[in-house]
């Protein structure tokens, strides 16, 4: 080997402590990007071949009632390919083993051949016969939620009559990637199950014999989507159709494309963090290296070598750090990219699972990662490059420190010598102290800025679950019926409260822009929901007009006192002109409210609700569960405390998995900054401490005077952490935020807390590995030499 | 020309400030035994101005550190009035050189990020009845560059600098190892003039490592190394004033 290679591997290993610290963080890094990236790039894939696979349609339409020889006209519309027409119904279901009432979708399928569009990944037993019409298929999950398999029965109440169901097998399908039932805010496989059978079994069931209530449609591709969507609306218009909607706005899907886009975003955010603070390092510890070896550089230029040999020799040096560090973080990022694929496809159900990052993600990753090494290291190396042979030879003067100014001087006064020397170091590279204590807050930022989604969700659950919504239970009906209906439910066992509510499919237009939305009523002293802004502050429900979501008035571009045209997609599907009465800030969703009998009076149907809220007796709760299973009017139950539950469970298991890789890398950070600095600090003054502990200074003492200045970095990176961990949470918030959530920046006090104990705790460790260090310094030695 | 209680005169009985007895370091290098001391008994006086010569290799640095605290010895003992130090106790020896010892080295060793005031106060704010940082850079000439940093200062200037840190807390050893090492010989001479004079207004015992034999004029006495030992202790009927040294 040449000797000037060995030098780089003796470094290495002398500097071992310090390059692993950079080699970490380039890992880290590389390993969210990568992480991120392949599960990215998997859920596309996964979602791909999934819908490709499956047929999974370009366009969904809901009717009331469709007469089937309409297909025809549907399929003479320009662009679209294939129709798929069946019936979809939501029924309750009971399963013997559990007490609450479960929400289902009923979706009808071809008996004679597999459906053309969203097709069904059979799991297990067989398809329904044509001849049973008892025979379904339940969704996977929905069976694992209750053990069910084929030869297991569910009873449903079909159009008011209970009827028992023989499972005959388990399928997923491309329409239910994320099952989430109805009012709800997330998949609750054990309060939701999507059922399959036979066209006409539940044709029969619902009376829509030679008819259908929902189609779906694939398109040519390249096909005029909007248009398309018009022609349809047109044709079903007069069935009860409420608006056929592109596959972007389809549920499942929705929910898939969005996740793919927050992936995105983790990896887009993240990263160049890491990366940079790793440039940042790189560059401190080779600039010192050189510093060091100024007389070697020299003495070697003097031999002959060229000033490009010893800038590669530096250079050779970071890429090795940089390489050990892209390998590791490749490893990683492999491995938690894999893990949270398979996260996805447990929340995600697919029934194949395309993990196969493509070798250019490693190779982005790998080149990025190099790249900010290399910029960290031009500072030094062009130094290396061009120290002048005899420059090099000369042993330095004293570094040279400035006088305070007067007003510094005059602080200074009061300083024991050794808080002195901690206060000038500070002082004296301005540059490197402010970069180093940007490291340590850039450590405090990652950590405040994930752990805030702990925060930011219990906010939401809290003003959500507990401010807005006061009921126990949301009963929603299958039909509107009339307001008597609450005296019905009052009698039931337990029920303390009820409040009619009334839903209404609705499109609303302002100009040319559009949307579909449900326009909720609510009576005007209703107690059990409680509109409030994001704020907090209540606000109340104007008593006529609409009370109009900040998320949705944006969408619209309406302002307060604008007409908005409601164009009400059921009954008698009155189109009406209702002016923007108010403006508030949600967190979920877009609604729209209005003063309940001002609704119903656009209606024209007076006292009809399809929405009911209830609080009631958790003691009566067995008794009430199996009261309303039975009641044939009830379309789907929502309960209030699952839902906290789930949304708990669902966020909070995946959150905290995530939060404990966060935390990791966000101390390996802050452990790196530290670690190099006091290293270098060492490095530069050991001679100084030596003298020190000659002159009689314990190690105590000195360790205060190179500790202190990295406690002076620490300090000042703690709060400047938590500004910048407050600015990054507002930045990712508003990349995260969606038409269906909002996510508020609330962080706590105990978040910043915490995130500075953290960072705390890496610079103790830190600081007791180099001391280690200090107590072996050799006083001897040190003295001997000039540096 | 004057004499002040050197230890030749037995008409008094100095008191002995420190003292050394059979010490022997060995250095282990590689399969190869170094014996750097090979058995060296020692007294130095309370007052007296001693000085280490000798060829290079021959154990005065070693020597010098160990009585400093600053090295343990493979055996022996170092008693310092009349106590035997245990030099292998970090915070004995700590004490030991924060309360007794000054040094002065060839290279300064001032620390860069405090002026030549604040490089005194360093041990004066630990020491118990110290002279203030004024007085202690008044007496080696440095009265007038209080607040210049090390690096605004000469070598000879830094070098006094550090004599003032060395004997600002009235140390009662100040040892030196080659401090004009560095130095041209007429600012060498203002150093050894600060060190004399400091022995004779605070009555400091110095130990004095050099290579020059000409500055063996300004002792008491004079001890000769070879081989890890001292071969010759010569003593100097009257001390040689600093400015009549042939350099
Ligand atoms: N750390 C060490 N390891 C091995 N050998 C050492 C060590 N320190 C000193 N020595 C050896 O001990 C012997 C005495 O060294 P010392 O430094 O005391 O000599 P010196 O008389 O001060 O020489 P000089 O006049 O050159 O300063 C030498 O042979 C030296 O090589
Ligand atoms: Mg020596």
């Amino acid at each position: 080997m040449h000797p000037l290679n060995r030098k780089i591997f003796r470094d290495l290993k002398r500097l071992r402590g310090q390059a692993f610290a950079i080699a970490m963080i380039v890992a880290s890094g590389i390993g969210v990007l990568v992480m991120s990236l392949s599960a990215m790039q998997a859920l596309t894939d996964t979602t791909q071949a999934y819908y490709e696979r499956y047929q999974f349609a370009d366009v969904f339409a809901v009717t009331k009632r469709t007469p089937m020889h309409v297909v025809r006209e549907l399929e003479g519309i320009d662009g679209v390919r294939t129709i798929e027409p069946r019936i979809v119904q939501y029924a309750t279901i009971d399963v013997e083993s559990f007490p609450e009432p479960i929400a289902g979708s009923f979706v009808s399928i071809p008996e004679n051949h597999p459906p053309r569009l969203n097709q069904l990944a059979l799991r297990a037993g067989r398809m329904p016969l044509d001849t049973e019409p008892d025979e379904i298929l339940i969704n996977e999950p929905f069976a694992e939620a209750h053990a069910l398999a084929p030869g297991d029965t569910i009873e449903a109440l079909l159009n008011g009559r209970k009827r028992v169901l023989n499972i005959v097998g388990l399928a997923l399908s491309p329409e239910f990637v994320y099952a989430i039932g109805p009012g709800t805010l997330m998949p609750d496989a054990a309060r939701y199950g999507v059922v399959w059978m036979g066209q006409k079994a539940l044709a029969a069931a619902y009376d829509l014999d030679h008819a259908f209530n929902n189609a779906a449609f694939s398109l040519w591709p390249g096909s005029p989507i909007a248009s398309v969507l018009r022609s349809i609306d047109d044709i079903l218009e007069k069935y009860g159709g409420i608006g056929a909607i592109a596959r972007d706005d389809q549920i499942s899907n929705w929910f898939v494309m969005n996740e793919i886009e927050q992936l995105k975003s983790i990896a887009s955010i993240m990263p160049p963090i890491f990366l940079a603070v790793a440039a940042f390092l790189t560059n401190m510890v080779l600039a010192r290296l050189v510093y060091i070896e100024r007389a070697e550089i020299g003495l070697l230029k003097a031999f002959g070598y060229t000033d490009v040999t010893m800038a590669w020799h530096y250079i050779k040096f970071v890429l090795i750090i940089c390489a050990a560090g892209v390998i590791i973080g490749w490893g990683l990022g492999y491995w938690l990219g894999h893990w949270m694929t398979t996260m996805y496809a447990d929340l995600f159900r697919f029934p194949l699972l395309v993990f196969a990052p493509r070798y250019d993600i490693y190779v982005l990753s790998a080149t990025i990662s190099i790249g900010a090494a290399l910029i960290g290291a031009i500072g030094a190396v062009r130094f290396a490059a061009s120290l002048p042979p005899a420059e090099a030879m000369r042993p330095p003067s004293p570094p040279a420190f400035r006088h305070h100014s007067s007003l510094l001087a005059g602080l200074v006064e009061h300083l024991d010598q050794p808080t002195r020397i901690i206060f000038r170091q500070v002082f004296r590279r301005p540059l490197r102290t402010l970069l180093t204590s940007l490291g340590v807050s850039a450590s405090v930022a990652v950590l405040v800025a994930s752990l805030q989604w702990l925060d930011a969700i219990d906010y939401m659950i809290e003003d959500y679950f507990t401010n807005q919504q006061r009921q126990d239970i949301t009963i929603s009906l299958v039909e509107a019926a009339n307001t008597d209906v609450v005296n019905d439910l009052a009698r039931l066992p337990g029920i303390q409260a009820v409040e009619p509510h009334r839903a209404v499919a609705a499109r609303l237009h302002f100009g040319p822009r559009y949307r579909r939305e449900a326009v909720i009523g609510l009576p005007q002293n209703g107690e059990l929901e409680v509109l409030h802004d994001v704020h907090g502050s209540r606000v109340p429900l104007p008593g006529n007009g609409l009370l109009v979501s900040s998320a949705m008035a944006d969408i619209l571009g309406a302002g307060v006192g604008d007409a908005v045209i409601v164009e009400v997609l059921e009954g008698r599907r009155p189109i009406v002109a209702i002016e923007v009465a108010a403006i508030f800030e949600t967190l979920i969703g877009t609604p729209v409210y209005m003063e309940f009998e001002a609704l119903n009076r656009t209606l024209n149907e007076p006292e009809r609700t399809n929405l009911l809220v209830a609080v009631f007796d958790e003691r009566q709760q067995q008794h009430l569960y199996e009261t309303i299973k039975e009641l044939p009017t009830v379309a789907g139950v929502v309960l209030k405390r699952a839902a906290i539950d789930l949304f708990d469970q669902t966020i909070g298991e995946t959150m905290l998995i995530m939060i404990f890789f966060y935390v990791a890398f966000a101390s390996t950070l802050a452990f790196g900054v530290l670690y190099n600095n006091m290293r270098i600090s060492l490095s530069e003054r050991g001679r100084e401490l030596a003298t020190l502990r000659v002159l009689g200074f314990t190690n105590a003492e000195i360790a205060y005077m190179l500790f202190g200045e990295a406690a002076v970095l620490t300090l000042i990176g703690l709060p400047l952490g938590c500004l910048l961990g407050w600015l990054l949470a507002v930045f990712m918030a508003q990349g995260f935020n969606t038409e269906l959530f909002r996510i508020p920046v609330v962080i706590e006090a105990s978040t910043y807390g915490y995130s500075m104990l953290v960072v705390l705790t890496s610079a103790f460790a830190s600081a007791l590995l180099v001391e280690r260090r200090l107590v072996r310094l050799n006083l001897i030695s040190v003295l001997k030499t000039r540096e | 020309m004057h004499s002040k209680a050197p230890a030749n005169l037995p008409s008094k009985t100095p008191k002995v400030t420190l003292s050394a007895r059979d010490l022997i370091k060995v250095y282990q290098a590689g399969t190869v035994e170094i014996r750097a001391l090979d058995g060296v008994d020692l007294d130095l006086y309370e007052d007296e101005l001693v000085v280490l010569v000798g060829p290079s290799g021959s154990g005065k640095s070693t020597l010098l550190n160990i009585l400093g605290g600053l090295d343990a010895p493979t055996s022996g003992q170092v008693f310092f009035r009349g106590q035997q130090l245990d030099l292998e106790n970090d915070a004995i020896i700590t004490e030991y050189r924060r309360k007794h010892v000054g040094f002065v080295f060839q290279f300064y060793n001032l620390i860069a990020s405090l002026t030549a005031q604040e490089n005194v106060a360093l041990v004066t704010e630990i020491a118990e009845a110290p002279l203030t940082p004024t007085e202690a850079l008044s007496l080696v000439g440095l009265g007038d560059r209080l607040n210049a940093f090390p690096a605004e200062l000469s070598g000879g200037e830094q070098q006094r600098v550090a004599i003032a840190r060395a004997i600002a807390k009235q140390p009662d050893l100040l040892l030196c190892d080659e401090p004009t090492g560095a130095l041209d010989s007429k600012t060498g001479i203002l150093v050894l003039a600060a060190l004399e004079q400091v022995n004779r207004e605070l009555g400091t015992t110095t130990a004095l490592i050099t290579h020059n034999r000409s500055i063996s004029g300004m002792a008491d006495r004079v001890f000769r190394f070879g081989d890890g030992r001292i071969v010759e202790t010569s003593i100097n009927a009257a001390r040689v004033p600093v400015d009549e040294l042939v350099w």
